[in-house]
């Protein structure tokens, strides 16, 4: 899509492994990525085939068995906290639940408020606050005036989710992953939220990764499409050659299951697994 | 003309709040299944296809109240009889229910086979163990689930094997209409696929006789029902066969529902996703005339008064004050300004 490629996000021979002794378990097995600058990729797979604890990796939110991550050609260095809260303003993240993903105690205010100070505008007069908060609520169809003093737990789940895309918008990262941000809408809404991340992709110019077991919203959205089995990427590719011409056996199956309306849906291939 | 074994004629329910105000949450829905047939009921959250399902199996427990309408099952009327009655008589052997969370539905300290004894003595039918057992097994062979499974407890299975044993406790008596609501809705797409073919087989090999699919994934209902009903706040604003419905919506609310599918298949990745804007409404007082009106494109001064079903050739309805002629001009006039684009 984008001419001048060059590499965001980075990462070789990643791998992380559960428990010890003799109950050890690869979550993610020496993974390689490459992720270029304003593309949209997805990581797909069943349940527990290890892509949200590959995004956690790489958000830098759990540690790394073994592997490197490189962040704008440099090794990720975050030993310290005051680094990795300088990582995170480059790279963050929209979660599956959006009723865990805020503190309860804290009032959508604060939650705005938090993000204009991480960008470094705390010193900002009040004014000047609402404003960019009220900007950011317009963006998503929430209005600004009738959430300041409601707390999270107020809102319904679409709202929330949108109220998560106005917190990108107003931190304006580099990269965003954004884990199963649909499944727990239902699908009219989904609609609209994929409509609002994406035009904001192109007005801030970030990259985006999907982690989803949606096929269909997987090739949607991306340019770029990678399948995970058991940790480790079965598939690669761009959307169209992965999703419409799959060559793995597991991609294959895993289309067939997706329901369809253009062609048939063979019911016929289910396998009884017990 | 096959048997009809669901009839439902303006049946009215409401919730009352704790502050004595009235929600219709099912507005004079009327709905005809018939045997061997699957309807499916299509609709955003919060839009009434849950107490639906709820008001047709006659389970008026507060806040849930019954207003108006006749439910007609298998000839037999069942409007208006008390819950309790309804749930020894009536529920699992006329009508049964697959609920929303059905992985969470198990009691945890039970085996299996305690559910489906469960389900008998509840019905007073007097059997051995030994043939609750014999036909507990039949229904797991259909099920693709193996015979150990009646011997476990619910923890020991993985999620799709549990929504087929809850599959199973609820057909167990043979009822003439099983409502599935939001069976799937937990579960990966390979499980799906699994419950999706289980759910046909039974009806194939009539432990069921006709089923009501209740869903907002229009693909998977496109696939597994015969007749979608489109529901929007309350009310019944379209009603069609799967095809009509999914390629060729009249209403705009259904429009703009089959514009949010989202499916992998070939050309579909330049297709624009066409969202609804705007939410729902408040059902305590919801808008007058077309509830819809506050959200269309295509809004009239007609619109305020109240609009009824309008009922077209081949049993097709849609609720909108514009004529199948007009809203065909305006959906022409749209696909041409796209084509230009």
């Amino acid at each position: 899509m984008l001419e001048n490629k060059e590499i965001i996000l980075s990462a070789k021979g990643l791998t992380k492994e559960f428990g010890f002794g003799g109950t050890r378990t690869l979550a993610v097995d020496h993974v390689d990525i490459e992720l270029y600058k304003g593309e949209v990729v997805s990581i797909v797979g069943e349940s527990g085939s290890g892509k949200t604890t590959l995004a956690k990796m790489l958000l830098g939110l759990i540690n790394v068995s073994e592997g490197e991550i490189y962040f704008q050609g440099k090794l990720r260095d975050i030993r310290t906290n005051k680094k990795k809260q300088e990582y995170w303003k480059n790279i963050q993240a929209i979660f599956q639940d959006p009723f865990s993903s805020y503190n309860i105690f804290h009032k959508i205010d604060a939650v705005l408020l938090d993000c204009i100070r991480m960008r470094g505008g705390g010193g900002l007069p009040r004014e000047k606050k609402v404003e960019l908060m009220t900007e950011a609520c317009k963006f998503v169809n929430l209005k600004y005036e009738e959430l300041t003093n409601k707390y999270p737990f107020e809102l319904s789940g679409g709202q929330m989710q949108r109220l998560m895309i106005a917190r990108i918008f107003l931190l304006k990262p580099k990269i965003l992953f954004a884990d199963e941000p649909t499944s727990m809408i239902d699908a009219c809404s989904r609609a609209t939220i994929l409509d609002m991340l994406m035009q904001l992709r192109i007005d801030i110019g970030m990259t985006v990764i999907f982690i989803t077991h949606d096929i269909g919203l997987a090739y949607y959205v991306s340019d770029k499409v990678f399948i995970m089995e058991h940790g480790k990427f079965v598939e690669s590719g761009s959307a169209d050659a992965v999703i419409l011409t799959p060559r793995e056996p597991y991609t294959q199956r895993l289309i067939s299951d997706v329901p369809k309306i253009y062609e048939e849906w063979d019911l016929s291939t289910v396998e009884c697994s017990t | 003309m096959a048997n009809v074994m669901l009839e439902v004629k303006e049946l009215t329910t409401k919730y009352v709040t704790r502050y004595n105000e009235d929600i219709y949450a099912v507005d004079h829905v009327s709905l005809k299944v018939e045997e061997g047939k699957t309807l499916g009921i299509a609709g955003e959250s919060g839009c009434g296809k849950s107490t639906l399902a709820l008001s047709l199996m006659g389970y008026y427990f507060a806040p849930l109240h019954y207003t108006s309408g006749e439910i007609i099952i298998d000839g037999k009327n069942i409007s208006g009889i008390d819950p309790d009655v309804v749930r020894k008589s009536i529920l699992g052997t006329e009508i049964s229910y697959i609920p929303q969370a059905a992985m969470n539905a198990l009691n945890p300290t039970r085996k299996i086979i305690n559910f489906i004894e469960d389900v008998y003595e509840a019905h007073d039918e007097y059997k051995t163990k030994k043939e609750i057992y014999e036909l507990a097994c039949e229904c797991c062979s259909i099920l693709g689930l193996p015979e150990a499974v009646l011997q476990k407890y619910p923890v020991e299975l993985s999620g799709g094997m549990k929504q087929r044993t809850v599959i199973a406790v609820s057909v167990i008596l043979f009822p003439k209409i099983l409502i599935a609501d939001e069976p799937t809705s937990a579960l990966d797409v390979t499980s799906q696929k699994m419950v999706i073919k289980m759910l046909k087989d039974l009806m194939k090999d009539s432990f069921i006789k006709s089923m009501i699919f209740i869903t907002h994934e229009l693909p998977l209902l496109y696939n597994v029902t015969d007749d979608i009903m489109v529901m929007y706040a309350g009310q019944i604003v379209e009603k069609a066969t799967a095809k009509e419905a999914v390629f060729d919506p009249l209403h705009p609310y259904s429009r703009g529902l089959m514009g949010s599918i989202i499916v992998p298949e070939q050309g579909l990745r330049d297709v624009k996703l066409a969202a609804i804007p705007g939410v729902p409404p408040n059902l305590k007082n919801p808008p007058a005339g077309c509830r819809f009106a506050p959200r269309c494109k295509y809004t009239r001064n007609e619109c305020v008064a109240t609009v009824n079903l309008r009922n077209l050739e081949g049993g097709r309805a849609y609720r909108c004050v514009l004529s199948e002629k007009e809203l065909r001009n305006y959906y022409l006039k749209e696909a041409e300004q796209n084509a230009r684009k």
